[in-house]
């Protein structure tokens, strides 16, 4: 297989004569942790959700493993083998922590059988109960998902979105909001899961990405300002001038 | 509300306690006519809350779905001659169609506009119930649904008498309530709980979300059109007012009485507004002010319903 997981290809975003991005031409290697930084209003959220397929881009093409998938609906991403965490938590708050990975386990089987019990289909419960394991949930699987501390329902985020076996993960901003503590947590489970997959991460804070990434992009003003490894993207002149100068956060 | 151990044990013996209840309960009634009016409105709620408590949408044409299912099954028997069990599939289908047109042009919409959407389209098919006089027999009703003696399985049976009309509408509710419990019980009955929870967590999962809503609208019209089947035989006649709005109104109302969300909430709220209807009216023409009293109290101090407020304090 080709060792490019995700390609843009001069992708562009307007919001009405608003202009969020404009010809956005990258290429994600498979297998590599990239991370999209940028300071505020860059776009990087505007290029996670057409990447994401929230919404089709104004202009350009989306490429996944060779095949077009610009404006692919939502829901079939999933089966494509892309997954993704929300930058706002977005879980089923009043359903339990297990039975909310169950039902994201039970999207790859099952989604209009009206008849079969749910109580005939083990399986789902044990496989969300090794992805509840996995980002380290399993001892709150009965606790409604609303009542679950921010950093957990985070990480339940992640256990759902990893529920479709996703060749490519995406995650935007996941450690927004959270406490020093809770964000060391996180970054440990993101490059555990990089070990594994694919994973592109949009964040604001550069400092958290540089050890941890392959590759970086950085944005500015809607438009690709830079890429490369850390390094060079540490002794990229133009990113100094526009984002490392700023106040670090 | 209920002691828990109660509950449960109550919960374990559901099928055996909703069948005990529903053979004594017209024996509770002050008469058998009330009685099967609480179960036809009881599974016309049941029906409209799978969208409302299950899906989180309110409808506000569900009397479509009712009315559509009555004139469905008393245009098979008056127009058709057919026998009355296909009266009742005749209903059931007619209603899951209404929904089905309804739906796809409603499901692409939520909240307020959804219920507006779908009371204008269902003030559509009022009008054409209305002019279409020769079907529907436009503002006198459907009349001439005549039914004395039914027969089942080589079985003849007086379908005027009052008791055993009920327990002919007490198999039917029994075996909707079973789908509805299996449904519920379902993959499918998850898919519905994730998608009123969260849209967008139940996109990325991988589920089309207007597919969904689009389907739980059809079961929804299913269950509506099977109780409008039975009113049609239960009164002999569709009256052109089981299409109106206000029709619509009155099960948004049972469904909030009861308890929406809740599995037999829709037959509580059925059941309370039914018998209030019928004692109060005994000694005042003006009984709609004290039910509405009754619905404003009931929304202000018990918001999740009677049968909500009762089963409250229980894990989910």
């Amino acid at each position: 297989m080709n060792d490019v997981i995700l390609r843009t290809e001069a992708v562009g975003k307007n919001f009405g004569k608003f202009c969020a991005l404009s010809d956005i031409t990258a290429s994600f290697p498979r297998g590599a942790l990239t991370s999209i930084i940028g300071p505020n209003g860059a776009g990087k959220s505007t290029y996670f959700n057409l990447i994401s397929g929230a919404f089709p881009p104004s202009a350009g093409k989306i490429v996944f493993e060779d095949r077009d998938i610009t404006g692919t609906a939502q829901h079939h991403y999933a089966k494509l083998g892309i997954a993704k965490s929300f930058q706002i938590t977005t879980v089923f708050p009043q359903i339990s922590t297990l039975e909310n990975v169950r039902i994201a386990v039970q999207a790859l089987v099952s989604r209009y059988n009206i008849w079969r019990p749910r109580a005939t289909m083990p399986e789902l419960v044990e496989k969300a109960g090794e992805l509840l394991n996995i980002v380290g949930l399993w001892n709150r699987r009965d606790r409604i998902a609303g009542t679950l501390a921010h950093g957990e329902q985070r990480a339940l985020e992640i256990a759902m979105a990893l529920a479709s076996r996703p060749r490519l993960l995406l995650l935007d901003e996941p450690t927004a909001g959270m406490s020093p503590e809770e964000t060391r947590a996180m970054m440990e489970l993101i490059v555990k899961l990089a070990g594994e997959r694919t994973v592109i991460l949009v964040e604001h804070k550069m400092k958290l990405v540089m050890g941890i990434s392959d590759r970086l992009l950085v944005l500015h003003h809607g438009e690709l300002l830079a890429e490369g490894t850390p390094d060079e993207i540490r002794r990229n002149e133009t990113v100094k001038r526009v984002y490392l100068g700023q106040r670090e956060h | 509300m209920l002691p828990q151990a109660f509950v449960a044990t109550c919960k374990r013996h559901r099928v055996v306690l909703s069948i005990a209840f529903l053979i004594i309960f017209p024996l509770l009634m002050p008469f058998k006519a009330i009685a099967v009016n609480i179960l036809i409105y009881g599974l016309f709620a049941l029906g409209f809350n799978l969208m409302f408590g299950t899906l989180g949408l309110l409808s506000f044409g569900h009397a479509a779905l009712f009315g559509g299912g009555a004139y469905a099954c008393g245009i098979a028997i008056v127009h058709y001659g057919a026998p009355w069990w296909a009266g009742v599939l005749g209903g059931t289908i007619g209603g899951m169609c209404i929904a089905a047109l309804i739906g796809a042009l409603a499901i692409r919409t939520r909240g307020i506009y959804f219920a507006m959407v779908t009371l204008a389209l269902s003030q559509c098919v009022y009008f054409v119930a209305y002019q279409a006089t020769a079907w529907t027999g436009g503002e006198n009703g459907l009349r001439g649904i005549e039914l004395t003696r039914i027969s089942a399985f080589g079985l003849s049976i007086n379908f005027v008498d009052p008791l055993t009309r009920y327990y002919v509408v007490a198999a039917f509710v029994a075996l909707a309530l079973f789908a509805l419990s299996r449904i519920l019980a379902s993959p499918f009955g998850a898919v519905l709980e994730a998608v009123r929870e969260n849209e967008a967590r139940a996109r990325a999962c991988g589920y089309d979300v207007r597919a969904t809503r689009f389907m739980a609208f059809v079961i929804s019209g299913g269950f509506c059109g099977l109780a409008g089947a039975l009113q049609a035989l239960h009164l002999s006649i569709v009256p052109i007012e089981t299409l109106y709005y206000q029709t619509s109104g009155l099960v948004v109302m049972m469904a909030l009485l009861g308890g929406m969300g809740t599995f037999f909430g829709p037959f509580i709220g059925a059941g309370v507004f039914l018998l209030l209807e019928n004692l109060v009216s005994l000694w005042t023409v003006h009984w709609q002010l004290f039910v509405g009293a009754a619905f404003v109290a009931c929304v202000l101090f018990f918001p999740r319903g009677i049968w909500g407020t009762l089963l409250m304090g229980r894990a989910r």
